[in-house]
C-alpha cells in the first residue's frame, strides 16, 4: 500500500474549471469615442447670435450618398482628412497675444507645423471643425470623419506633452501626474468639433 | 448540469459595430447605460427599419427620456449627473435615427455619449 494521495482526477477538475472560465468570461468592450452633446435649447431663449469668421470654421458636409464636401471641395474618401484638420487647427493665421504665448509654449516640432495661411484659422482657440450630415448619411462614414477630427486634436495634444496618441488617450486623470499631463496637452486648445443637426435629405 | 445566464439582456437588433482609431476607455463602468440601435433581428415581427433597444425591449424615441431617468435613478445621488450613454450602433444605420436619439438624450440632459467602437487595425 503506497502513501501517496491519488491525484489523477485533479487534472480533470482543473480542466473542467478551465473550460468553465473560458466559456463564462465576457470581455468587456466599453471602448468607444466620447462625445458630449450640447445642452438642450431653451425655446424661450433665442439661439445666441455667434459671429465667426468663415476662415475659422472648417466645414465638412457628408451627403446621403456618403460623398464629402470638405471646405467646398468634393471628396470621395475621408482618408487624409486628419492632416487637413490638423493644419487647420494649428494654422495660427492671425494669433492674438494669448495665442502667441500659446504658440511659444509649443515644442519646436509643433511650431513648425503652423502654416500661417491668411485664409485658414486665426489660432486654435478660434478654430472650429463643423461636421454636417444628412439624415440619410451612413453612421459609419460619420463616425469615420468624427474619428479623424478627434485624431487631429489628440495628435496635437500628445505631441505637445511628448507622448504617443495612444498613451495620451489612455491617461485617466485619476492621479495628479496624469491629470497634469492631460491638462497640459489640452490647455488653450479646446476640442471644438461641432456636429450640426442633420437635414432631411435622404432619410426618413 | 448547471447552466448560467450571464448576458443581462438579449440584443434584439443587428450589431456590427464600426471600427475607429481614437478609442477611449471609460473608467467607471457603473455609470454606463447601453442603448442599441440597428435593424431588428426578427424582421417579421419588428420590420426592417432600424430600431432602438434599451434594456430588453425595443422602444420608440419619446420613451428614451423616461428610460434615461430610470437608469439615472439606479445610480447613487452624487453620480447622477455623470451618467454616460454608450450607443452601440450598427454600421448600416443612417444618421436620421441617431440624431433623433441624441435629441432625446439632450432633452433628458444625459449629454455624455460614447459611440461604441472597436479598434481599427492599421494597414501600412
Amino acid at each position: 500500500m503506497s502513501n501517496e494521495i491519488n491525484a489523477g482526477s485533479m487534472a480533470d477538475i482543473a480542466f473542467l474549471l478551465l473550460i468553465f472560465f473560458l466559456v463564462t468570461t465576457t470581455i468587456a468592450s466599453d471602448k468607444g469615442i466620447l462625445n458630449v452633446l450640447p445642452p438642450k435649447q431653451d425655446p424661450n431663449v433665442p439661439p445666441p447670435d455667434i459671429k465667426k469668421n468663415e476662415r475659422n470654421i472648417f466645414n465638412v458636409l457628408i451627403n446621403a450618398n456618403n460623398d464629402l464636401l470638405v471646405e467646398g471641395e468634393y471628396r470621395r474618401k475621408a482618408e487624409g482628412l486628419d492632416k487637413d484638420f490638423k493644419e487647420f487647427i494649428m494654422n495660427f493665421g492671425a494669433p492674438d497675444e494669448d495665442a502667441v504665448a500659446l504658440f511659444n509654449s509649443f515644442p519646436a516640432s509643433l511650431q513648425g507645423q503652423a502654416l500661417r495661411r491668411p485664409d485658414s484659422s486665426d489660432h486654435p482657440g478660434e478654430a472650429v471643425i463643423s461636421i454636417k450630415t444628412n439624415r440619410g448619411t451612413s453612421y459609419a462614414v460619420f463616425l469615420e470623419v468624427f474619428d479623424l477630427a478627434k485624431k487631429a486634436y489628440f495628435d496635437v495634444y500628445s505631441e505637445r506633452v511628448g507622448l504617443t496618441s495612444d498613451e495620451y488617450r489612455a491617461l485617466t486623470g485619476d492621479d495628479e501626474a496624469s491629470k497634469a499631463l492631460q491638462d497640459k496637452g489640452k490647455e488653450g486648445i479646446p476640442m471644438a468639433i461641432s456636429i450640426a443637426e442633420p437635414d432631411k435629405t435622404g432619410g426618413n | 448540469m448547471v447552466t448560467t445566464v450571464l448576458r443581462e439582456q438579449d440584443v434584439l437588433v443587428d450589431q456590427k459595430i464600426p471600427q475607429s482609431t481614437q478609442l477611449q476607455k471609460l473608467q467607471n463602468k457603473t455609470l454606463i447605460s447601453y442603448i442599441f440601435i440597428g435593424k431588428p433581428k426578427n424582421t417579421s415581427l419588428y420590420g426592417t427599419e432600424p430600431r432602438v433597444q434599451a434594456n430588453d425591449v425595443l422602444i420608440s424615441s419619446p420613451e428614451i427620456v423616461q428610460w434615461v431617468n430610470q437608469e439615472r435613478d439606479k445610480l447613487p445621488e452624487q453620480d447622477r449627473t455623470s451618467i454616460t450613454i454608450s450607443m452601440k450602433v450598427d454600421k448600416e444605420v443612417k444618421m436620421g435615427p441617431i440624431s433623433d436619439v441624441q435629441t432625446e438624450l439632450r432633452n433628458a440632459d444625459a449629454r455624455k455619449v460614447l459611440y461604441a467602437s472597436t479598434k481599427k487595425t492599421e494597414i501600412d
